[in-house]
């Protein structure tokens, strides 16, 4: 049982004492180690997509009443790896009007900043490719940019649609950034700390999801708007903007996008069931089978909603982050404030 | 050359390409995203000087606010050819770069002639801590201030955005 829980440090323990008996300095093999590391997170991504994107297809489905994708392999398994094979092999197209370097760039840029966001997460006890003692506020800094690239995405397309479906995607973005953060703050009050580690370790008692419900639910909406998923899916609304910023991007291009905005999922799902399901902490299974376990859960949650809820109009939308998400999680911050001066004040 | 002086030129060099490509496109959306270059540059500047909080405040305020701001602006003013909308004027440049040559002596000269005292901090201390000390305690009326600016600005931009009611 402790074997197995400390099954990956143990393996990278091994694989520095190895490299150390093969002459080489600590520097070097620290810095080998964090090579491999970055591959086993573009692992672990594309891992995880895959089984992702089979995953929404069947979940939809089965809300709507039908089967979803059952053709390849048994209940349709390996649907996802013949859509990869297919967008890979596909011909490049470039439209003749865009703005060539920026309509290249966009694209690499978005996947970029979707897999930086995970080096800073707890994937289990002591693994952690950086931890960082910012690492909260270093995903939510990092979020920020993805804006740029949509908008280059919507910009350098050279289209009506991509421009609108860019325009919307970055009001909602910025618009639901505050509440984002904000409702985050009542975690870190609690912590006081920014540190994903530590937030973890207080958690070991009870859940953040206890003692801070209502972010947890403005956490979800926010953060539900930030990925672009539906009910908040605006900028890519397929009735009236074809598909917003991407309209103009086909083949690998386009892949991108769509792989980059599922990685966003995972991240967000398991930075959500870091901060407040406990992150990897949970009796009897090893820590990082319940990492998955609870990020895999909020997935689900997520296209849960996606697929129950239809979309909402634009200007609701706008106004439903500055009117109501944003009082509440100030409200909350307060409440959060008064009950630990309460607490400490009982404590002593 | 050490590792700290190698990462350090990487990230002047990818800075002053911003700076550069800024002022040099001919594009104004051009100008404005290697202007985002450059802010990300020097959020890395920080970063080198263990500085991580102020990088990543760089990043979200400057690279990922201020810079769509920018761009928005742009965007919905522009009616003309993108590519003739940042052409510098065949005058003022000479005395634009008079100008910037002799600020940039300035901060030079200043920059030689004081002392640096200040001391690297172990990489593991609470600079959050410290910093939120610094700002809610000492400086905490400036800081007020700065907020209650911000907030007259913001209420300020509604009203003329919405145009207030007459009475």
């Amino acid at each position: 049982m402790q074997k197995i829980e400390t099954l990956f440090v143990d393996l990278s323990d091994w694989f520095i004492a190895w490299l150390q008996s093969l002459g080489v300095p600590l520097a070097w093999a620290d810095a080998i180690l964090l090579l491999i590391q970055f591959l086993c997170i573009v692992g672990i991504i594309l891992a995880n997509i895959t089984i992702l994107i089979w995953l929404e297809r069947k979940v939809s489905g089965f809300i709507q009443q039908r089967p979803g994708p059952n053709r390849l392999g048994p209940h349709g398994v390996f649907q996802t790896v013949a859509d990869a094979l297919k967008l890979l092999t596909k011909e490049d197209i470039i439209p003749s009007k865009t703005d060539r370097l920026i309509f290249i760039t966009a694209p690499i840029l978005f996947m970029t900043i979707s897999v930086m966001l995970y080096i800073v997460l707890p994937m289990g006890k002591d693994m952690q490719v950086v931890d960082l003692n910012v690492g909260l506020f270093f995903f939510i800094s990092l979020g920020s940019l993805t804006t740029i690239a949509l908008l280059m995405g919507g910009w350098g397309s050279n289209n009506k649609w991509s421009l609108l479906g860019a325009m919307r995607s970055v009001a909602q973005m910025i618009s639901y950034e505050i509440p984002l953060a904000l409702s985050l703050m009542g975690v870190v009050m609690i912590t006081g700390s920014l540190r994903l580690s530590d937030i973890v370790a207080a958690q070991d008692n009870v859940w953040f999801i206890l003692l801070q419900p209502i972010a947890f639910i403005t956490y979800f909406i926010a953060a539900t708007a930030e990925l672009n998923r539906g009910p908040f899916d605006m900028p890519e609304a397929e009735q009236e903007l074809t598909a917003g910023a991407y309209t103009e991007y086909s083949g690998m291009r386009y892949a991108l996008f769509f792989l980059a905005e599922y990685t966003n999922l995972v991240a967000v799902s398991a930075l959500l069931s870091t901060l407040f399901l406990g992150g990897w902490q949970g009796p009897w299974l090893p820590s990082w089978l319940w990492i998955i376990i609870k990020t895999y859960l909020v997935m689900f949650l997520f296209m849960w909603v996606k697929w129950t809820f239809p979309r909402i109009r634009m200007d609701h939308l706008m106004a439903f982050s500055w009117k109501v998400l944003i009082p509440v999680t100030l409200v909350n911050i307060v409440a959060t404030g008064f009950g630990l001066y309460i607490f400490k004040g009982i404590g002593g | 050359m050490n590792m700290n002086d190698l990462v350090f030129i990487v990230l002047g060099f990818i800075t002053l390409l911003g700076a550069v490509g800024v002022v040099s496109f001919t594009n104004i959306v051009h100008a404005a995203l290697s202007l985002v270059l450059s802010f990300l540059g020097v959020a890395g500047f920080y970063f080198q000087m263990q500085a991580e909080f102020l990088g990543l405040v760089q990043i979200m305020v400057y690279a990922g606010a201020i810079s769509v701001l920018i761009i928005f602006a742009i965007m919905l003013v522009m009616d003309r050819d993108p590519n003739q909308t940042n052409i510098s004027h065949p005058v003022n440049r000479w005395w634009g770069g008079l100008i910037a040559l002799l600020f940039a002596g300035i901060i030079g000269f200043a920059i030689r002639e004081s002392r640096f005292t200040g001391q690297a901090g172990s990489p593991d201390a609470d600079r959050v801590g410290q910093l939120a000390e610094l700002v809610l305690g000492n400086y905490v009326i400036a800081f007020e201030i700065a907020a209650i600016l911000l907030l007259v600005a913001v209420v300020g931009a509604i009203i003329l955005a919405k145009g207030a009611k007459e009475q």
